[in-house]
């Protein structure tokens, strides 16, 4: 049988309609669709796509089971690795990560794989609502601390091995980034609150509203009797440039920008929490976060928004697919350009004019790429006398965040690197005896899979560590 | 969701409340906040703690109706349940050591300003207090701070209660005449702490100010309470939700907070027109 050189294609919602709706772009495969696709896997010896999954799902297995027929069993497969099949399907990096290693991708495009988890992981929400059934119980208590994609995915599984697990949410829905970071047109808050429900069945306890570090500490959890706690805090503060007017009203990070939008709800009509909408609108990074915040301002009713990213299109780090939405989507990618200072509106005559100290433009640098620097990548350099104004009355910072402080400061013994990740050895366990750790709190702002990756890693060590004593 | 359990009006725009948060109360110390939705569609706001018991497990708040938000929390009445409420945040004003202190207190300020004038009394310090009013009819607390203070002057700004003008009027006569604190603690208006610190500056004494800027998470994430310090030359960007609320004044860049804090003026104004006109119909 030849080989269908392609993908078969994701259809999606059209740019011209998307860009006025939150409602998802990616409209999923049919079961027809799915199951031609899942037919382009050559069912190869060695698997190489395992290997690339931070959660090591069993990939050609899953993809067998859907080449019949057989979604829920390929669903069963899938959730035997991850505990939130419906958000990596959607989210996950899958181009450099499973499907860089397919041996199809030699020399056609690699299998789907990320599209024919989704579909497994729709089909089986939408067909097999029935929730799990939860398993008896071994009489341990874990706390997890944050809700996001590694305390969730640390949670579902210590439930599966019959802990009896409580998740503490600072905020106050559970989801952590999934909820108030990745808008809806890429991951539908319904989505994770399915996944979050089916961790409810499993047994899983979500406290909101407790912030560790402040409300109680992890010290205090072990006297509540948890014994074991896994730290999932997640990304902390947003960095910002250090460039002069970035206190100007209009100057967001990302970070603010999405809560409001997302989060907050701040898109919809009529809504208790401001954002600025509509305008002209830079968002400074390449980032997943950068994407999401463009591709939010343009839905919001921007005239206009650009990407300012300091290198080429081939360092942007996005998912390639965020990236061609976006392109799509009519958002401008002013590349190698970095901007040197954000100006704000001054009028000389009134100093009560309601404009002052808003946003009026962005001072931009040309930027070439130099030799490679200590990771790889080649360093832009300026180019001189290349300096140039973008005209924008809103800015969204997204170069990434650093750790948040409040766990490290309350909890005693616990080791942070110098850039205030904890410090956690290969299984996830910190300096602290029975403290794991894992996701954006010891990475530093990195994907959702990775997080995930991370907090199955713990959930296994927990389970050693506790059956053990 | 967590129980209103006493409300009462400290006067026609000020109201007092206490919730049933247990934990938040078990943690709660004077300088710290609380973010708080009001309902499910509500937006997160930050209110610093005015006190809190921890055997009854209630947190105090006090605030005054400046938007949406809070006209909609004033139409909550004693029984009913506020959506969330987290806490407490940020960290407790620092006072060991101090053995004379002067509280400086303007407007709603007066009542997070009255529990670290408390504990300063309980702790056994020497606490001059001067709180400021726009008018008699909006003053709070006094019988409280008259019951922690070695010394109280009452202020306001037309003369209808106690001395005529601003706080920084006797704050300078005091200074004048040869005395001085360990600390100057001021809560209030932006506009008022920045008068405190000009005020205070030829004397050299330290002032701790309470910023309250917008926040969103109020746990470290979102950047939105971000302000500026000015440290030997340099420009230091802090966050109110864990660095502060508390600063030392003569570093906060005021007039910028003063500008973010008008990012959404015009938001609000309608916002609470909306309210307000939900309570009209209903």
């Amino acid at each position: 049988m030849a080989v269908i050189p392609k993908k078969h294609e994701m259809p999606t919602q059209a740019p011209a309609v998307r860009i006025h709706n939150f409602d998802e772009v990616a409209l999923g495969y049919t079961y027809e669709t799915a199951v031609a696709e899942a037919q382009r896997c050559l069912n190869c010896k060695n698997k190489p796509c395992i290997a690339g999954c931070p959660v090591n799902i069993q990939i050609p297995d899953f993809i067998s089971r859907l080449k019949t027929g057989d979604v829920e069993g390929a669903y069963q497969v899938i959730s035997l690795s991850t505990s939130l099949p419906a958000v990596c399907g959607r989210v996950c990096p899958q181009e450099t990560q499973c499907e860089s290693q397919c041996t199809l991708g030699i020399k056609f495009e690699p299998v789907g794989i990320g599209r024919l988890e989704r579909f497994a992981a729709d089909w089986h929400n939408e067909h097999r609502p029935e929730a799990p059934v939860r398993p008896a119980s071994n009489g341990h208590k874990v706390a997890v601390i944050g809700s996001g994609p590694s305390g969730l995915s640390c949670a579902g599984d210590l439930a599966k091995k019959g802990y009896q697990v409580t998740v503490y949410e600072a905020l106050h829905t559970v989801g952590g980034v999934l909820v108030y970071g990745i808008p809806e047109f890429r991951l539908p808050k319904s989505i994770v609150a399915k996944e979050v429900e089916t961790l409810k069945a499993l047994g899983v306890d979500m406290v909101t509203n407790v912030v560790i570090g402040k409300t109680l500490t992890v010290d205090e959890l072990f006297d509540m009797g948890f014994e074991a706690v896994f730290i999932g805090s997640g990304a902390g503060l947003p960095n910002f440039l250090g460039i002069p007017g970035e206190s100007l009203k209009g100057v967001y990070s990302a970070n603010e920008f999405l809560t409001r939008s997302n989060l907050m709800k701040a898109y919809r009509e009529n809504p208790d929490t401001p954002i600025m909408k509509g305008g002209k609108v830079a968002v400074v990074g390449g980032g997943n976060v950068a994407m999401d915040a463009a591709r939010t301002a343009i839905r919001l009713g921007a005239e206009k928004v650009c990407i300012v990213y300091r290198r080429s299109m081939e360092e942007l780090p996005a998912r390639r697919e965020e990236v061609e939405h976006a392109a799509e989507e009519g958002i401008d990618f002013q590349l190698l350009c970095d901007p040197i200072e954000i100006l704000g509106f001054t009028n000389p005559e009134d100093p009560r004019d309601p404009h002052n100290g808003f946003v009026s433009g962005m001072r931009c640098i040309r930027m070439e790429l130099g030799e490679p620097d200590e990771k790889g990548r080649r360093r832009p350099i300026p180019v001189e006398d290349s300096d140039f104004v973008l005209e924008v009355d809103t800015v969204v910072i997204s170069i990434g965040t650093s750790p948040n402080p409040l766990i490290k400061n309350t909890t005693s013994g616990l080791e942070v690197n110098t850039r205030g990740g904890i410090i956690v050895n290969e299984d996830g366990l910190t300096s602290h005896e029975g403290v794991y750790a894992g996701g954006d709190a010891v990475t530093g702002a990195a994907t959702v899979i990775s997080a995930m990756g991370a907090g199955k890693k713990a959930a296994n060590a927990i389970d050693e560590y506790l059956s053990a004593k | 969701m967590y129980q209103i359990v006493y409300k009462k009006h400290l006067n026609s725009a000020v109201t007092q409340m206490e919730i049933e948060a247990p934990l938040v109360a078990r943690k709660a110390k004077p300088g710290q906040f609380i973010i708080l939705r009001v309902d499910e569609e509500g937006e997160r706001i930050p209110l610093t703690i005015a006190g809190a018991n921890a055997e009854k497990g209630t947190v105090k708040i006090i605030f005054q109706v400046v938007g949406g938000t809070t006209e909609k929390l004033n139409h909550k009445e004693e029984g009913q349940y506020i959506q969330d409420f987290a806490g407490p945040l940020g960290m407790p004003t620092h006072l060991d050591g101090l053995k004379k202190v002067c509280i400086v207190g303007g407007g709603v300020g007066c009542a997070i300003a009255l529990p670290v004038a408390e504990e300063l009394h309980r702790l056994g310090a020497e606490v001059t207090s001067i709180i400021g009013f726009r008018s008699k009819d909006l003053v709070i607390l006094e019988d409280a701070f008259a019951a922690c203070s070695d010394k109280l002057i009452r202020m306001t700004d037309d003369g209808s209660w106690g001395r005529h003008g601003n706080v920084t009027i006797p704050l300078k006569e005091i200074l004048e005449n040869g005395n001085t604190f360990d600390r100057i603690i001021t809560i209030g208006p932006l506009i008022m702490m920045k008068f405190v610190v000009e005020t205070a500056r030829p004397f050299d004494v330290p002032v701790t100010v309470s910023m309250n800027p917008i926040m969103i998470d109020g746990t470290g994430m979102c950047g939105g309470c971000r302000l500026t310090l000015h440290r030997d030359g340099e420009r230091i960007t802090k966050f109110a939700c864990v660095d502060g609320p508390d600063f030392n004044g003569y570093e906060v860049d005021f007039d910028e907070a003063v500008s973010r804090g008008r990012m959404y003026t015009d938001f609000e104004r309608h916002a609470y027109d909306k309210s307000c006109n939900l309570f009209k119909k209903a």
